[in-house]
C-alpha cells in the first residue's frame, strides 16, 4: 500500500497524515508537492490535508484549487482512486467541484478546536467499512469554516443517495444542536462524492489514530489498504 | 486604465454569521433602526484599456473571485 499526501504553501496536517499512514498505518508514503502535476495511478490513497492552504486567502481552498497537483488529482478521482480530504482538504475539494457544497464561518464564529463526537451514517464506503453503522466517533476539530451548506436539492440528494458519511452527534449518538460545533446543515460533518472514493470530512481521522494521543477511532478510516 | 469594482457577499438564502453579530452590536450601541447586516468583499481589480472588461471581470467571478454554491457578486467598471 502506497499512499500519497499533498503539500500544499500553508499545510499544516501533512505531517500528522504522513506520521499516521507511515509510522501508525506502516504504508509507504509520499508527499506530493502541489506545483507538481504527475500520475498518481501507484496510489492506494491521496489525502488532502489540512492546514490554511495559500492563507485562507479569498476563501478557504479558493487559490488550492488551482495548483498543478489538483489536475492530477482530478484525473486520479475520476479513474476511482481514493481521496481524502480532511478539513481544508475538505475544503478545497469542494472548490474543486469534487464533492458538492461549501464551508462557512462557523456559526459562533469561533475557531473550535477540540473533540467531538460523529456518527457513521454509511458504513457502505471504502473508507467506512470497518465501522458500524450508526458508529459513534470521538475524533478532534480544528477549524474556524467547517459550517457545511448547499442547497436544497443537493441535500435531498446527498440523503437519497447516501453520501452524509458522518454527521455530529452527542457521546451516545443523539443529533441535537449542542453537539453541532460549527452550525453545518443537517448536522453534515463529511460527505462523499456519488461514486464513493472521494470523501470530505471536518474531524481529522488522523489526529485520532493512537491511544496515546486521546483517541484510535479514525485510524480504521486510513485503513484502505 | 478600466478599473473593476466588485462586490462579493454571501447569498441572501444563506446566514451571514458576521452579519448577524454585527447587526447584534449595533443595536447595542444605540443603532436601533438597523435591521439586518451582510458582511462582504470589496476587490478593486485594474485592467488593460483593450478587451471587453465586463467579460473579462465576469469570467474571473465566475471562475475564482465568488464562489456560485454560496456567494453572489455584482460589479462596475469605471476609468480611473
Amino acid at each position: 500500500m502506497r499512499a500519497g499526501v499533498i503539500v500544499f504553501p500553508g499545510s499544516n496536517c501533512d505531517r500528522d497524515a504522513y506520521y499516521a499512514l507511515r509510522d501508525v498505518l506502516g504504508y509507504a508514503v509520499d508527499y506530493l508537492w502541489h506545483d507538481e502535476a504527475r500520475d498518481l495511478g501507484d496510489y492506494g490513497l491521496v489525502v488532502v490535508p489540512g492546514g490554511f492552504s495559500y492563507g485562507d486567502y479569498l476563501r478557504p481552498g479558493a487559490i488550492a484549487r488551482f495548483a498543478r497537483v489538483m489536475d492530477s488529482l482530478r484525473a486520479y478521482a475520476e479513474r476511482g482512486g481514493l481521496v481524502l480530504g480532511v478539513c481544508n482538504g475538505f475544503q478545497i475539494l469542494c472548490e474543486a467541484g469534487l464533492l458538492p457544497g461549501a464551508l462557512t464561518r462557523n456559526i459562533g464564529l469561533k475557531f473550535r478546536c477540540m473533540p467531538v463526537y460523529i456518527r457513521v451514517e454509511n458504513a457502505a464506503t471504502p473508507f467506512t467499512r470497518r465501522y458500524r453503522q450508526g458508529e459513534v466517533l470521538r475524533i478532534p476539530i480544528a477549524h474556524g469554516d467547517g459550517r457545511y451548506v448547499c442547497d436544497e436539492a443537493t441535500l435531498q440528494q446527498l440523503r437519497a443517495n447516501g453520501q452524509i458519511i458522518f454527521r455530529y452527534c452527542s457521546p451516545t449518538g443523539a443529533l441535537d444542536a449542542a453537539h453541532n460545533p460549527n452550525g453545518s446543515v443537517d448536522h453534515i460533518a463529511g460527505v462523499a462524492n456519488a461514486q464513493f472514493n472521494v470523501l470530505g470530512m471536518m474531524p481529522h481521522p488522523e489526529r485520532a489514530c493512537e491511544l496515546l494521543l486521546g483517541s484510535e477511532d479514525g485510524r480504521r478510516l486510513l485503513e484502505v489498504g | 486604465m478600466p478599473k473593476a469594482r466588485i462586490y462579493i457577499t454571501l447569498k441572501p438564502s444563506l446566514l451571514d454569521a458576521q452579519g448577524r453579530v454585527l447587526e447584534n452590536a449595533l443595536r447595542q450601541l444605540g443603532f436601533e433602526s438597523v435591521q439586518g447586516v451582510r458582511v462582504g468583499k470589496y476587490l478593486e481589480v485594474d485592467l488593460q484599456p483593450d478587451g471587453d472588461p465586463y467579460a473579462q471581470v465576469e469570467a474571473m467571478c465566475q471562475k475564482l473571485l465568488a464562489n456560485p454554491v454560496i456567494e453572489q457578486y455584482r460589479y462596475e467598471v469605471s476609468d480611473s
